[in-house]
């Protein structure tokens, strides 16, 4: 076998059931409208586009090929992202396969500026930088924002929230309870 | 390398992960606060995801059309690779806290190594698990010291735990052939290499946690040979059963 490429990504392939690794491909503009339209289903206010979880969509003999990449290996959203993103396919009267990227690993990085607004409106506190990430999870800096408030006057209650990507937090001003997106690098 | 041998390599990694994942499954709804279900819970999930992709490369490395469902519910006892320590029962919190800082502590050093194998699926797999398990063995230690510094109660409990469970972790050290076969081809990683890393991290941890390393020089192993504690197959039994009653159910 040969030595990990940095530049490839390693592709679990469904219908074989087979791990590949390929040059990274771009997305193809004229599919964006049609999946900036398909949202995370447990954000539902974040197109998989701006989560970032969509690593290339190409068209191929009239196939369209998506590669999408999880957030957390165990992520269940990824079953119904694929499903999601066949469907709105097949409305256009395209047929549509989905593969899974392995690698390189998801990163709170690729979460667009677009993605990250819509996270605060919708009530989830965006992900830090790495070193402040260290900080307010360890509970050393009052840093991450309320966004309901705007205060940082805010604690973690639990390091692990309602889903894997998430830590639970509470605001000492307004009180409310939050949802902070941790930085994954 | 033969691919037998890796498909072995990577039970003795992946079946840890499905273990414990189920150990840690069998809190859902049932761990001693909100916050520490849900944090149980979704450690659990992380450990199911690697085990899949681990078990999808094993079930294509088979070639025989074996899927990760086979492998995930399909064997015998014997069959599973996965070390004692990550077989024992949820006696009460202090035994799942100390279970999962021996366990987190050892994972991450091995991943940290493995992402540097030679097979670049598992580099690959070994890259993303890393991410999670930081996370992992940031909680367990945590616990270990609030528990550990917390009050006389909490303080013998963890204690107890620790004494009972130091005994299965020189086990996660021991190299077995397909472990020596991996290493030295390249895609394996060597155990030896990471135990006084490994030692030294669980004695500052416990250290600061006002916890009493034991002193036991016996070791119990037997678990990456296949030969498992009583508590094993009752645990496959719970594991198992939907897969057997109802066979080609999908995850």
């Amino acid at each position: 076998m040969s030595c990990f490429c940095e530049d490839g990504n390693l592709i679990f392939d469904y219908l074989h059931k087979r791990m590949t690794i390929e040059l990274k491909q771009h997305i193809d503009p004229r599919l964006v409208p049609i999946l900036e339209k398909i949202s995370d289903p447990e954000i539902p206010v974040l197109s998989i586009m701006d989560m970032g979880v969509v690593r290339s969509a190409r068209i191929v003999d009239n196939v369209v090929q998506v590669k999408i990449t999880p957030t957390y290996s165990g992520c269940p959203a990824m079953d119904v992202i694929g499903d999601d993103i066949i469907a709105a396919f097949k409305k256009e009267n395209r047929q549509a396969t989905v593969n899974l990227v392995l690698s390189p690993a998801w990163t709170t990085d690729w979460i667009t500026p677009r993605g990250r607004k819509a996270l605060e409106k919708y009530g989830i506190a965006a992900p830090l930088d790495e070193e402040a990430d260290k900080e307010a999870l360890l509970g050393n800096k009052k840093i991450v924002k309320c966004p309901q408030c705007t205060s940082t006057n805010t604690k973690m209650i639990s390091q692990f929230g309602s889903t894997a990507c998430k830590a639970l937090f509470k605001c000492d001003d307004c009180l409310e309870p939050f949802d902070y997106f941790k930085c994954l690098k | 390398m033969k691919n037998e041998n890796i498909i072995q390599y990577i039970y003795g990694i992946a079946d840890n992960a499905l273990i414990l994942g189920q150990r840690l499954s069998e809190l859902c709804g049932h761990g001693p606060s909100l916050e520490t279900d849900i944090a149980l819970t979704n450690m659990a999930l992380d450990l199911l995801g690697q085990t899949r992709s681990y078990y999808q490369y094993a079930a294509q490395l088979s070639g025989d059309g074996k899927t990760e469902d086979d492998i995930a519910f399909l064997r015998i006892e014997r069959q599973y690779k996965n070390v004692l320590l990550v077989e024992q029962p949820n006696r009460h919190f202090g035994y799942v806290i100390a279970r999962q800082f021996f366990y987190d502590v050892f994972h991450l050093f091995l991943l940290q190594e493995l992402q540097h194998s030679k097979d670049e699926i598992l580099s690959a797999i070994a890259k993303k698990a890393i991410k999670e398990v930081s996370y992992h063995q940031r909680f367990s230690s945590d616990w270990i010291k609030r528990l550990g510094d917390g009050t006389k109660e909490s303080h013998q409990k963890i204690q107890e735990a620790v004494d009972d469970l130091w005994g299965f972790t020189d086990e996660l050290f021991h190299m077995t052939e397909d472990d020596l076969l991996a290493f030295n081809s390249g895609i394996g990683v060597d155990l030896s290499k990471i135990k006084d890393a490994y030692y030294q991290k669980i004695k500052e941890v416990l250290e600061e946690a006002t916890i009493t390393p034991p002193e036991t020089k016996w070791f119990q192993k037997g678990g990456k040979q296949g030969i498992h504690s009583e508590h094993m197959g009752y645990l496959l039994a719970d594991l198992q059963y939907m897969q057997r009653t109802y066979p080609n159910m999908k995850w």
